[in-house]
């Protein structure tokens, strides 16, 4: 599982960091090193792109994780480079964006938009398969999330848009319930899809402020 | 009788329906839909209200049936889920019957990338057999979704739609009967024009007695020039449209003739199809056409009952 990120367009970037003169960058090492969008040569490239549209580049880092407690020592090993900055440009996910910020009191602004939670399908194309709801359904449709994987998020079945075992939204997004429906059939459960699918309890998705989860010994 | 709207009447009573569809307007002029209806009234038994179609923003679906209705048409107002959660389509139910509306068709509706706000972020709170069924709650048990009690009464005729054209085709027959399993009084279909296909389906939907619990219109979308049945044929998803249709289409001189001709043949031989209970002419942006469709269909007079 990775968090998949791209960079946001240079001219965004631009703008939000039109204020500043001095910028220190920061790289993941982890998701966004194998996505390409936070790696080390990723990172210099941006270097030289703010460089070239006129800003200083304080120094930079690619911290091993970027959403980890150790990104607090990384940070206190460059302190002095980040202090002569007015801001620092963080190339990982919304994660280690939010992680820098809790150990920085310099203006944090992301590069990337994080985009979701997925896995690497084949080498280099990368699926969201879960939009972590807090409200799990697969045992309904054949380990396959309905909830990420159709446009409409229907649980009860295709709507009238699946033509060819293709999405009505473009021929290039395989139609989730086509795929639901050839692997409860190959498991001889196609009775499943016969049940209504009750009214779900949004609550444990994005309803109520921050998720939050306390584990007891 | 569960709303004793007209178009539940005439199905009751057994004679074969006639619905047809009114688009509200991209703005805010009544006498458009005051136009539609007045053009619709004698030649149907209801007229379905879309709700925001193929995502393009336009009068809401309440507002225009009000208006058909104050035409002497009884609407069907349509509930998409894309746009809106549990608790506005429910306050919207609400407002519908206290406002004399009694059909109500639910649909999941078409993906907002078709239409003019396609950054919208969409709801699908609930799926279009979820809000069958909670629409049968509200009436039958006067129930919210929460539980909580409705007070007075919720006479509603719950509509819903049936394709099956789409995929995987066994499907849909599953598919239906979750509807009327959910609660759905009606179906509509998706435009036919495959007859043969669509027989298949209706054979298969008798076999398992559904026409039996429920009414089941024939959808008909006339075409009206060689172009349009292109499009339709290559770019609406879920619609099946033959090649020979669409080369009569382009070989005809007088296209839109040939096209209320083709319309009219579809529906003899749709009449002709066991379990079917009538149809649902959508003629968008060419409701001045239904008149004489149903006319040359042999289905004038509408029953008065």
């Amino acid at each position: 599982m990775k968090t998949i990120t791209a960079q946001k367009p240079f001219e965004e970037l631009s703008e939000a960091l039109s204020g500043a003169e001095r910028i220190y960058v920061v790289g993941c090492g982890t998701c966004a090193t194998m996505l390409h969008t936070g790696g080390k040569s990723e990172v210099l490239d941006m270097k030289e792109k703010l460089e070239a549209a006129g800003k200083k580049v304080t120094g930079w880092m690619v911290i091993p994780t970027a959403c980890d407690e150790l990104s607090k020592d990384a940070l206190g090993e460059s302190i002095q480079e980040i202090e002569q900055a007015d801001c620092i440009l963080v190339m990982a996910c919304a994660f280690g964006v939010q992680t820098v910020s809790l150990y920085s009191d310099k203006p944090v602004y992301p590069a990337l938009n994080t985009l979701f939670v997925g896995k690497e399908e084949t080498p280099g194309h990368f699926i969201e398969v879960c939009m972590q709801c807090g409200n799990c359904i697969l045992a309904r449709t054949a380990g396959i999330c309905p909830l990420v994987r159709c446009a409409k998020s229907l649980l009860n079945g295709p709507c009238g848009g699946s033509v060819d075992g293709k999405c009505e939204v473009s021929p290039d997004i395989p139609c989730a319930w086509q795929i639901i429906y050839d692997r409860l059939a190959a498991l001889g459960q196609l009775d499943k899809l016969e049940e209504i699918v009750p009214i779900r309890d949004w609550s444990t998705s994005r309803e109520g402020g921050p998720r939050t989860i306390i584990i007891s010994d | 009788m569960k709303a004793g709207t007209n178009l539940e009447k005439v199905l009751e009573s057994g004679m074969f329906a006639v619905t047809a569809e009114a688009g509200p307007p991209k703005g805010t002029s009544a006498a458009v839909m005051q136009r539609k209806g007045e053009a619709l009234r004698h030649c149907c038994d209801a007229a379905n209200v879309t709700d925001n179609q193929t995502a393009i923003v336009r009068m809401s679906s309440l507002a225009g049936c009000v208006l058909l209705k104050q035409q002497g048409v009884d609407p069907v107002m349509q509930i998409v889920c894309r746009d809106r959660n549990r608790i506005a389509i429910q306050s919207d139910v609400l407002g519908a019957i206290a406002l004399g509306i009694g059909n109500i068709l639910c649909l999941s509706g078409d993906h907002q990338k078709f239409g003019n706000h396609p950054t919208a972020k969409n709801v699908f709170d609930i799926d279009s057999i979820q809000l069958i069924q909670a629409l049968k709650n509200m009436r039958d048990e006067k129930k919210f979704l929460c539980d909580e009690e409705v007070s007075g009464e919720v006479p509603m005729f719950i509509g819903a739609a049936a394709n099956p054209y789409a995929d995987p085709f066994e499907f849909r027959l599953t598919r239906l009967a979750k509807k009327v399993k959910a609660g759905a009084d009606f179906i509509q279909t998706q435009a036919v024009y495959d007859i043969a296909k669509f027989a298949k389906w209706m054979k298969m939907v008798t076999d398992r007695g559904l026409d039996k619990e429920t009414h089941i219109l024939a959808g008909v979308i006339p075409i009206k020039s060689a172009g349009m049945a292109r499009y339709m044929r290559d770019y609406v998803s879920g619609v099946s449209v033959p090649d020979e249709i669409v080369s009569r289409m382009e070989q005809a001189k007088e296209t839109k003739e040939e096209g209320v001709r083709l319309a009219v043949e579809i529906i003899e031989q749709l009449k002709e199809i066991p379990g079917i209970h009538g149809v649902h002419i959508m003629a968008v942006g060419w409701e001045d056409i239904v008149p004489e469709i149903v006319e040359q269909a042999g289905l004038l007079p509408r029953p008065v009952l």
